[in-house]
């Protein structure tokens, strides 16, 4: 059976709309379920109108096989990750969407089946130069966010020596190399271009986020989100197919605004995170002056004791949590509190984890019900009237020198007032600072009282006494 | 070496310095403990629930002086325990000391070897509030000096509406919103009083106001914040608006408890005779300040006198009557200056002069008397944040402006680039233009609406999403260039497993979210 190009072209506006109605869906968790649904509808639909559209002919059982054992990997993947790591996941299959860009932006300019005259020729060859430029970045950027991620590469942001003008080199190079793409007659001369290009977008796609902090990802694999939907669209353009165009931009929107909500959640503009090298300056104060005799520390019993004495607990997950995989256990007692009558809430900093909406999913993961799960801003009046707040691995979203100290580098950015309660619990290996390199004065606070170890065995031992 | 506590001497003295609670925590500095016979039997410890957690019991109260390396008390020794000097070389006393007061005895202690901690001369700075002894006492005495108020008082202090009539609630006035007078604000709250609260220092306010209490002022603006958080003295024309403030105020309240001290100096008279005789009969005036002259004219230390019906309280002993749980207080702020005096926790004390905290404390260091001790400068004078607010008003000005000049400039860089597109693009460039256009604005108008808990969802999902670029390698794979084929077909596979393993991990990801 074969449909015509119109009938396949109805076909993918149909699939557009449903692909709106996937992102819709996501405005609340009862509807999340039903649009997740519509999404893989619509990519059905534009599949299959595809396939028995005009354009392809042939090869049918090799793409059966290759999308049936690409899918079986798929599946596998998603069945296996753990929730901690999604990070990692979604850095990876960002950069293979990255990749498809490029093969397909290749595949295109090597077709000789394709010709196009005059100003058509130079926007075509215009679409596919910077179709495989937002892909190769795409690529190269993910796959290097996904090391970050997963510890195969160091955290700490990478500071070359005259950072920002090498990239701006480097972009001087492709603007250059992309004139004569365009502008040259020959064919080997164009992908000679074409291939420096991919090399130079490849390694700049390696140091752009090489140099971006580990408290910084969220913001990094959000802005990768956006390229992959921005390099689908220009894959789209150059195709001259409207869905991938519409799609594309449909991702490329969602990756950009998220990546500004969370800059917002900083307090800090989209250029500085780009930019990277965050928490690099000396912090101002020495440490020394205030270190691990200057806490008060406290022991399991008496957390207990506390809670049990409670009317009112707001935990404060951060990235420690994900970490120590300590979200089943705090639920736990999160129950045991519950059943005490004490009303416990989950405060969630925009930023807090590694990808944003992280925290949401770890809690989630553990069967914490999303309506005792509050944002910053709901959450953030009610810290006056809580007994005890424990942080939870979580350093520089609950750093009061953010609002009170105009020289530290976190200044201005919105945090959790836990110290704002009667007592604050923080759960911490060590006295190292956090992501930011800034030193916490939550820490030394009066009513603060440091239970020191793995988040996870303190927890546990925590449970044990309530239990008993 | 070896802690001793001692049996208090005073009569009335029913605390004890260390509880067996805390005994726990010092074995674990390294020291061993010895507990004088019945010394924590007044506020109810027994000397078997020391000796359960590892404490020895000494018979008498000479042999712990002899034996011990570090003796631990609340009161400064007194004459008779000092005067023999029964503090052996090479030991330690810590204790309530008042070293201004008991000079003497303070200089008869100055032996070789001999080292004095005053648990009264913590230095007033955050580090050190864990060791605060003074504050734990004053909130202790500012919660008893409520219940005592509350046993002279013939009524309830919530009000209520019951068969039998209605209960107006009773009328405290807190004077001093120090560490006992903010204990007592709650306290007083917590049973239903109606609280109100005056402090010369401003900057309390906030806090009288967070306990529910109401925040009184006189007309005159000054601030009475003195050094180290302490008030001082104020002046004339303020001291007459505060009478007459309060000379109106004894008219209403039913409760007055007075706070207010100042350092070196005896305490301020606030309440004159012509305020106690505006008071109802009946009403109840408790001075915390009476161990140092009293608040109020009429104030006898540890006594209750009764003045035209209204009883006036100078009790000293506030904490005394709580003894259990000011023991316990005390005994952890010992024990957290015990922390600071062994960092290496083997069970030796180690003093560190340099350190703030402990060179205040110290007020005999190896028979040389140490006080009183160096003034500890302030950090940042008040000036410098004027000026830095200024600047930030002046960063927030510029801000505004270019915020304003903005959009301006955006728009019309929009309008250019637009015109720029349209004058050069061929009609099939731009209909595609339009659809991405829309495409982005449909986007930006959806994606505000996502529930930020489910961002993370969002990204899988639209990872998913984007894999779309899966139809252009469709549409290429029937190429006849086999080269072309294997290109389409790598990235054909690639995107499936994005497709299936996006929209798979999302759907997992969103069941997990349940209410």
């Amino acid at each position: 059976m074969e449909i015509s190009l119109e009938l396949s072209k109805a076909l993918y506006i149909g699939a557009t709309v449903l692909f709106v109605l996937t992102l819709g869906g996501l405005s609340n968790q009862e509807t999340s379920r039903v649009g997740n649904i519509y999404g893989m509808l619509g990519m059905t639909i534009a599949i299959i109108a595809t396939l028995l559209g005009p354009n392809v002919t042939k090869n049918f059982g090799l793409i059966f096989i290759l999308m049936a054992s690409g899918g079986i990997i798929g599946i596998y993947l998603a069945k296996k990750v753990q929730m901690t790591e999604m990070p990692e996941l979604v850095a990876i299959l960002h950069s293979l969407v990255g990749m498809a860009a490029v093969l397909v932006g290749y595949v295109n300019f090597l077709d000789d089946t394709i010709s196009f005259m005059g100003i058509e020729k130079t926007i075509h060859l215009i679409e596919i130069y910077i179709g495989v430029f937002i892909g190769m970045i795409t690529f190269s950027g993910s796959v290097i966010a996904f090391g970050k991620l997963s510890g195969i590469i160091t955290g700490n942001p990478l500071m070359l020596p005259a950072r920002h003008y090498l990239n701006l080199l480097v972009l001087i190079f492709i603007f250059y190399f992309g004139y004569e793409f365009v502008n040259q007659s020959l064919f080997d001369d164009n992908l000679i271009s074409l291939i420096i290009m991919s090399i130079l977008s490849f390694l700049f796609g390696v140091h752009l986020i090489m140099a971006i902090g580990g408290a910084d990802m969220p913001v990094a694999v959000s802005m990768l989100n956006s390229y992959s939907g921005w390099a689908a669209s220009a894959m789209g353009f150059m195709l001259g197919n409207d869905l991938l165009i519409v799609v594309g931009a449909l991702v490329g929107s969602s990756g950009a605004i998220l990546s500004y909500i969370m800059c917002k959640a900083m307090n800090r503009s989209f250029i500085s995170v780009i930019a990277g090298g965050f928490g690099t300056d000396t912090p101002q104060q020495t440490p020394s002056e205030q270190n691990q005799a200057d806490v008060i520390s406290i022991d399991v019993k008496e957390v207990s004791n506390l809670l049990l004495s409670a009317k009112k607990v707001i935990i404060i997950p951060g990235y420690g949590l994900a970490v120590a995989q300590a979200q089943f256990i705090v639920y736990e007692i999160v129950k045991i509190l519950k059943d005490k009558n004490i009303d416990v809430k989950f405060a969630v900093h925009p930023v807090a984890g590694r990808l944003p909406g992280h925290m949401n999913v770890l809690l989630a993961e553990a069967r914490v019900p999303y309506d005792i799960v509050f944002e910053m801003d709901e959450i953030n009046g009610e810290f006056s009237d809580t007994d005890v707040s424990i942080i939870i691995g979580a350093n520089d979203i609950v750093n009061p020198s953010a609002l009170d100290d105009p020289n530290s580098p976190i200044a201005g950015m919105p945090v959790l007032e836990c110290w704002k309660g009667k007592t604050s619990i923080v759960l911490k290996r060590s006295m190292a600072t956090g992501y930011a390199g800034v030193q916490n004065p939550l820490f030394f606070k009066q009513n603060t009282r440091m239970l020191f170890g793995d988040a996870k065995e303190s927890m546990d031992a925590v449970l044990v006494t309530l239990q008993t | 070496m070896i802690i001793g506590i001692l049996k208090e001497v005073i009569e009335s003295e029913n605390r004890v310095a260390i509880t067996p609670a805390v005994v726990i925590k010092i074995l674990k500095l390294g020291y061993e403990v010895q507990v004088e016979k019945s010394a924590g039997a007044r506020a109810n410890y027994t000397d078997s629930a020391y000796k359960q957690v590892g404490a020895t019991i000494s018979e008498s109260s000479s042999e712990i002086w002899n034996q011990s390396d570090i003796i631990i008390k609340v009161n400064p020794p007194e004459k008779s325990e000092s005067a023999s000097s029964q503090l052996n070389g090479n030991s330690s006393l810590i204790s309530f000391f008042y070293p201004r007061q008991n000079k003497e005895i303070l200089k008869s202690m100055a032996k070789e070897n001999v080292n004095v901690f005053a648990m009264d001369c913590v230095p007033r700075i955050t580090r050190a509030q864990k060791m605060d002894a003074l504050s734990s006492m004053s909130n202790v005495a500012g919660s008893r000096a409520v219940i005592e108020a509350s046993h002279l008082f013939g009524r309830f202090f919530g009000g209520q509406i019951t068969a039998a009539g209605k209960i107006s609630p009773a009328k405290v006035l807190v004077i001093g919103a120090g560490v006992s007078g903010l204990s007592a604000i709650g306290a007083a709250a917590s049973l239903g009083a109606i609280v109100r609260a005056f402090d010369t220092r401003p900057e309390v306010k906030e806090q009288v106001e967070s306990l529910s209490a109401e925040f009184l002022t006189v007309d005159i603006k000054e601030d009475g914040a003195g050094k180290g958080g302490y008030a001082k003295v104020m002046s004339d024309e303020y001291i007459k608006s505060e009478h007459k403030l309060f000379e109106e105020q004894c008219k209403e309240v039913d409760i007055i408890i007075t706070t207010a001290l100042i350092p070196g100096k005896p305490a301020p008279i606030l309440l004159t005779e012509k305020m106690i005789s505006l008071m109802k009969p009946g009403s109840v005036v408790v001075d915390l300040a009476a161990e140092r002259g009293g608040n109020c004219c009429y104030t006898k230390k540890d006594q209750v006198v009764n003045i035209k019906g209204v009883n006036i309280v100078g009790y000293t002993d506030l904490p005394s009557r709580l003894p259990s749980q000011s023991s316990q207080l005390y005994a952890t702020n010992v024990y957290h200056l015990l922390c600071d005096l062994t960092p290496e926790k083997n069970g030796k004390i180690n003093i560190n002069m340099d350190d703030q905290v402990i060179r205040g404390m110290t007020v005999i260091n190896n028979g040389e008397i140490t006080f009183p001790p160096p003034e500890i400068k302030k950090a940042a004078p008040s000036p410098v944040t004027s000026t830095k607010e200024t600047k930030k008003q002046n960063i927030l000005i510029t801000k505004k402006s270019i915020k304003k000049t903005f959009p301006v400039i955006k728009f019309g860089l929009a309008l250019l680039t637009l015109i720029g597109i349209g004058s050069v693009s061929p009609p099939s460039f731009m209909a595609h233009f339009t659809v991405f256009v829309l495409g982005c604005f449909v986007g930006y108008m959806v994606v505000w609406n996502v529930t930020s808990a489910l961002h993370t969802p969002l990204m899988s999902v639209t990872n998913a999403v984007s894999s779309i670029i899966i139809i252009g390698a469709l549409i290429q794979i029937s190429s006849d260039n086999i080269v072309l084929t294997v290109m389409a077909s790598l990235a054909i596979f690639i995107t499936s497993i994005n497709i299936v393993g996006g929209f798979a991990v999302t759907k997992r990801m969103l069941e997990m979210f349940k209410k």
